[in-house]
């Protein structure tokens, strides 16, 4: 056997629930989370569902999964391999054994390792009982009959029963932890607080789980993972889609902007309009369009009409979404797009994650139609970067794409809330003047934004459209220098803006061999692969990760120019590698791609990195 | 603010919503028509100028937003209907027009069409009917006749057309008329029952197209014919044509049928444009020569609530409800906590 890897005191632990799908797996996982971000430990979670809505009971297609990395230290991925794995049935042991580390530890619901759940799972003998799982510490719970037992008295349905078992596993895991039971139990009352029997039943199922962990020998020790030292203040767990809705609410309510939200249900994108359409209490108007183009099409409408608006979608959606797109380039209207990436081209795996819209983003449109292309890159920074994308669009009257992807939508992490006035203000570039003086395409000087004046506003009645403007007036106009002027200007405009933005950092040296690069959702999986390396002493590597795309941070070249080598990491077949070496071709690149439909592993940078560090 | 929104409605005239572009259509097109009567019915609407929006998508008819001295635009080929879909959700005050015509609203923006008439958007859609592509010079559209000859069917156009009627009818909508492009006051009276309407408004303009089609309509809105081809329905009166108003429409079975009343007995309908049940505006809408006459001005108009108003209703009464009342407090609702 190998030795357990568990120790009295552990700076970074991963975790993985698993069972099936009706098991309740996502919800411990995320009270997990809870517990552990009160605890004051950094975390990054991610769940894995199985692609059917009901896939089979017991099936390993039917298996959904949670796992969270938790740490002392801070945290930037849900981490590569497990080391406990908490397992409900059979197959959720088949499906997900691999992920374990030798010496990893299991919690099985030996309850259910019965001779027909075992068969749907391709054992033919259980593995709790033979030398398959030698390798690791087991810990046979018999969660399910034990939360039938301490559930007998209370009245409920058998089904309601076995659904608490989830909350014995919990229990379980809470006390491997050293983690008090008081703030899950405050949860449970939440959570349930209009069922005061399923609050009892899941607190009971809990506190069985938990005693079942005190009172056995198999738990030798419990683990403790002191604190992380993260900023202070108060925090919540949350996911990329919505702290991108949220991102968007934030934006409207500093600005004083009504925010419209017209969207068409696609995958992964849809909970930001699941969360808009429940934010009615926060004046969110939205609109389910027919179709994707009439979303952005309602979103212009409403853009003219002088709201804060947005579309949401994923690659396909964005692929129809095109035309419009350079109706709101040419008539310069604020607008966010956000496009939640998922692997293609076409339906491909649509529940999985992929970086493969960036050329699409840069380029997918007719004529020459330059807009703000920028990126987030972690769950929580989903709120900051759809917020300044939301900034960015009304100061600078120019539709916005913001990238996110599947692994981000899905996943979560602790978002510090910010205070109310650390939030940039938000300039509407409104003419202040009498109508008389404004033109409808006249510009501010410094960024050439024009003005944003909306039904509603006396006087300023105008058309626009998509047509070509004149300079300065917006008539009609086919004269041929007058559309080059005008498109030079609408380039110009974008390319302004990288005064505006954030100077680029680098982690590590600020000059020498390798830097390696990532833009993104792919941060987490490099930056933790460069920490590790520069804390196992290796000098000869940086890291410079850009959120930022279009336009791009005014000090990239600069930073690009001071290493020998730059080693670009992103998940599609060399996109932001063939942006930057059209843009900068003097300098060296080299690429690493995975297009798998999975992110980044931190091993596979790291061995990335020493491979070119070695050459 | 009423006192100034009366003031500023008497000071308008047809002129204020003139805007300074040359209108570029060719001469004798029936598109001038649709945008005198527009200017001149814009002047009775009780709306400050500035909330008047008008949108459109691409071809001939498109071009009149241009024209038209308020806020506007000139969106993408069959677009038009969600861009103002948005913009009349985003401020429900705003008067919007949309103009569109046959091949913008019917082909490449059918989809918006069904939707807009089904949800009931506080909308005026005004299809210029030309039954032909003629911006992009003379291609089918899904309106043109079957034998008529165009650039795609040279030996005449074998596809069953849409009846506009028909379509807006089936998918829901709550207001349906037509007007030919040569009868002033029926178009100003059309436009101005659109403009009460409280819900998406479909007009349809039978408009001449001097280049492509020029006549297609001819038989409907001739001078010698018109009086024997068309019908011109007003709510609550009897449904009668001819050049001797002697002729009118009543049912038969479960069809509508001609009658021609003799010594003085008219046994005919009267017009109920206010009837939830559409079967008879269905019929009424698909009435065509040579057997019967088309029908003319507002065939149905029915209450519904417009969809911006259930939208911003829901919004009111959950903010009412809702003791969250601003972001800071929604992002610290739930589950938080501290790190010191």
């Amino acid at each position: 056997m190998a030795e357990n890897i568990l120790t009295a005191e552990m700076k970074k632990v991963v975790v993985r629930f698993s069972g099936d799908s009706g098991d309740g797996m996502q919800l411990t996982g995320d009270m997990f989370s809870q517990s552990s971000g009160i605890a004051g430990n950094d975390l990054t979670t991610i769940p894995d569902f199985p692609a059917e809505i009901r896939a089979p009971q017991g099936s390993i297609g039917g298996v959904s999964s949670f796992q969270i990395q938790i740490g002392g230290t801070e945290i930037y991925t849900p981490g590569d391999t497990v080391d406990v794995l908490v397992v409900m049935n059979p197959a959720a042991l088949a499906a997900n054994l691999s992920f374990l580390k030798p010496g990893g530890t299991i919690i099985a619901d030996k309850d259910n390792f019965t001779s027909k759940n075992l068969k749907k799972a391709n054992f033919d003998e259980n593995p709790l009982d033979d030398e398959t799982l030698d390798d690791y510490h087991v810990i046979r719970a018999p969660a399910t009959s034990l939360t039938k037992e301490a559930l007998k008295d209370l009245g409920l349905e058998m089904q309601t029963i076995t659904r608490s078992k989830n909350m014995f596993a919990l229990g379980v895991v809470l006390y491997l932890f050293s983690r008090p039971l008081e703030k899950t139990i405050d949860f449970i009352e939440k959570k349930f607080s209009k069922k005061p029997t399923l609050v009892e039943a899941n607190i009971r199922a809990l506190n069985a789980g938990y005693n079942f962990a005190v009172s056995t020998e198999l738990i030798g020790k419990s683990v403790v993972i002191p604190p992380a030292k993260l900023p202070q203040g108060t925090y919540r767990n949350i996911d990329g889609n919505t702290a991108i809705a949220w991102g968007l609410l934030a934006a409207s309510e500093k600005s004083g902007k009504k925010l419209s939200l017209s969207s068409y249900p696609i995958t992964p994108a849809s909970e930001i309009l699941h969360e808009l359409s429940s934010r009615k209490d926060m004046g969110a108007i939205v609109f389910q369009a027919e179709d994707e183009i009439a979303a952005i099409c309602a979103a212009i409408g409403a853009s003219f009409s002088g709201n804060l608006s947005a579309t949401t979608t994923s690659g396909p959606g964005a692929s129809l979404k095109a035309e419009a797109m350079g109706l709101a380039v040419i008539a310069e209207l604020p607008l966010v797009i956000v496009n939640v990436q998922r692997a293609g081209p076409s339906t491909g795996l649509p529940t999985k994650t992929e970086q493969s819209d960036l050329f699409q983003a840069l380029f997918g449109r007719h004529g020459e139609a330059p807009l703000i292309v920028m990126a987030a890159s972690s769950p929580d920074d989903c709120f900051m970067y759809s917020y300044e994308a939301a900034r960015l669009a009304m100061e600078h009257m120019t539709p916005v794409i913001l990238l996110s992807d599947t692994y981000l939508a899905s996943g979560t992490s602790p978002w510090r809330i910010p205070e109310t006035d650390e939030l940039t203000e938000i300039k509407i570039p409104k003419f202040q003047g009498p109508a008389e003086e404004w033109e409808p395409y006249m510009r501010q000087s410094e960024y050439l934004n024009r003005y944003w004046m909306s039904p509603g506003d006396k006087g300023f009645e105008h058309r626009t459209g998509g047509l070509e403007k004149k300079e300065i007036t917006g008539n009609l106009t086919y004269d041929p220098l007058n559309h080059e002027k005008m498109t030079k200007i609408r380039e110009e405009k974008i390319d302004r803006i990288a005064k505006r933005l954030p100077a680029q950092e680098v982690k590590g040296p600020k000059s020498g061999r390798l830097l390696v690069v990532g833009w993104g959702s792919t941060h987490g999986a490099i930056n933790t692969a460069v920490t590790e390396l520069i804390e196992e002493g290796e000098t000869d590597v940086a890291f410079t990760h850009f959120n930022y795309i279009k336009p791009l941070p005014e000090n990239t070249e600069e930073i690009l120019a001071s290493y020998d080598q730059i080693l670009v990491c992103e998940l599609n077949n060399g996109q932001f590698v063939h942006y930057l070496r059209s843009k900068f071709p003097d300098f060296s690149y080299k690429q690493f791609n995975k297009i798998q439909g999975q992110p980044f592993f931190t091993s596979e940078i790291k061995a990335q990195i020493i491979n070119h560090l070695s050459d | 603010m009423q006192a100034e929104k009366t003031k500023d409605k008497r000071a308008l005239t047809s002129k204020d919503f003139k805007s300074d572009q040359a209108v570029r259509w060719c001469p004798g097109c029936g598109d001038y028509m649709i945008l005198a009567i527009m200017q001149k019915a814009f002047t009775q609407m009780d709306n400050a100028k500035e909330n008047f929006l008008s949108v459109s998508g691409i071809g001939c008819s498109s071009r009149i937003t241009y024209y038209l001295e308020t806020y506007g635009i000139h969106s993408i080929h069959g677009r038009a209907i969600s861009v103002a879909t948005g913009a009349k959700l985003a401020n429900p005050d705003l008067n919007v027009w949309v103009f569109t015509g046959d091949g913008d609203c019917m082909a490449i923006g059918g989809n918006h069409f069904i939707h807009a008439c089904r949800r009931n958007v506080n909308l005026n859609i005004i299809i210029f009917n030309n039954k032909i592509y003629g911006m992009t010079k003379g291609q089918s559209s899904p309106t043109t006749p079957a034998g008529v000859k165009t650039k795609t069917a040279p030996e005449g156009s074998y596809e069953n057309p849409f009846n506009i009627g028909e379509v807006a009818i089936g998918a829901g909508a709550t207001f349906f008329a037509r007007v030919p492009d040569n009868n002033p006051k029926l178009m100003e009276d059309v436009m101005m029952q659109a403009y009460h309407h409280k819900g998406t408004s479909v007009i349809e303009v039978l408009q001449n197209c001097v280049i492509f089609t020029d006549g297609i309509h001819e038989k409907i809105t001739g001078r010698d014919t018109k009086d024997d081809n068309q019908i011109i329905l007003e709510h609550g009166k009897p449904m009668i044509f001819g050049k001797e108003e002697n002729r009118g429409l009543k049912i038969n079975g479960m069809r509508l049928e001609k009658t021609v009343f003799e010594n003085g007995t008219d046994d005919s309908l009267n017009h109920d444009a206010e009837e939830i049940d559409p079967l008879l505006h269905l019929a009424l809408s698909k009435l065509h020569l040579p057997d019967y006459p088309v029908a003319m001005g507002v065939i149905r108009k029915v209450k519904s609530t417009p969809f911006e108003e259930r939208v911003h209703s829901a919004i009111a009464s959950v903010k009412k409800q809702n003791k969250i009342k601003n972001t800071d407090q929604l992002f610290r609702s739930g589950n938080t906590w501290q790190i010191e």
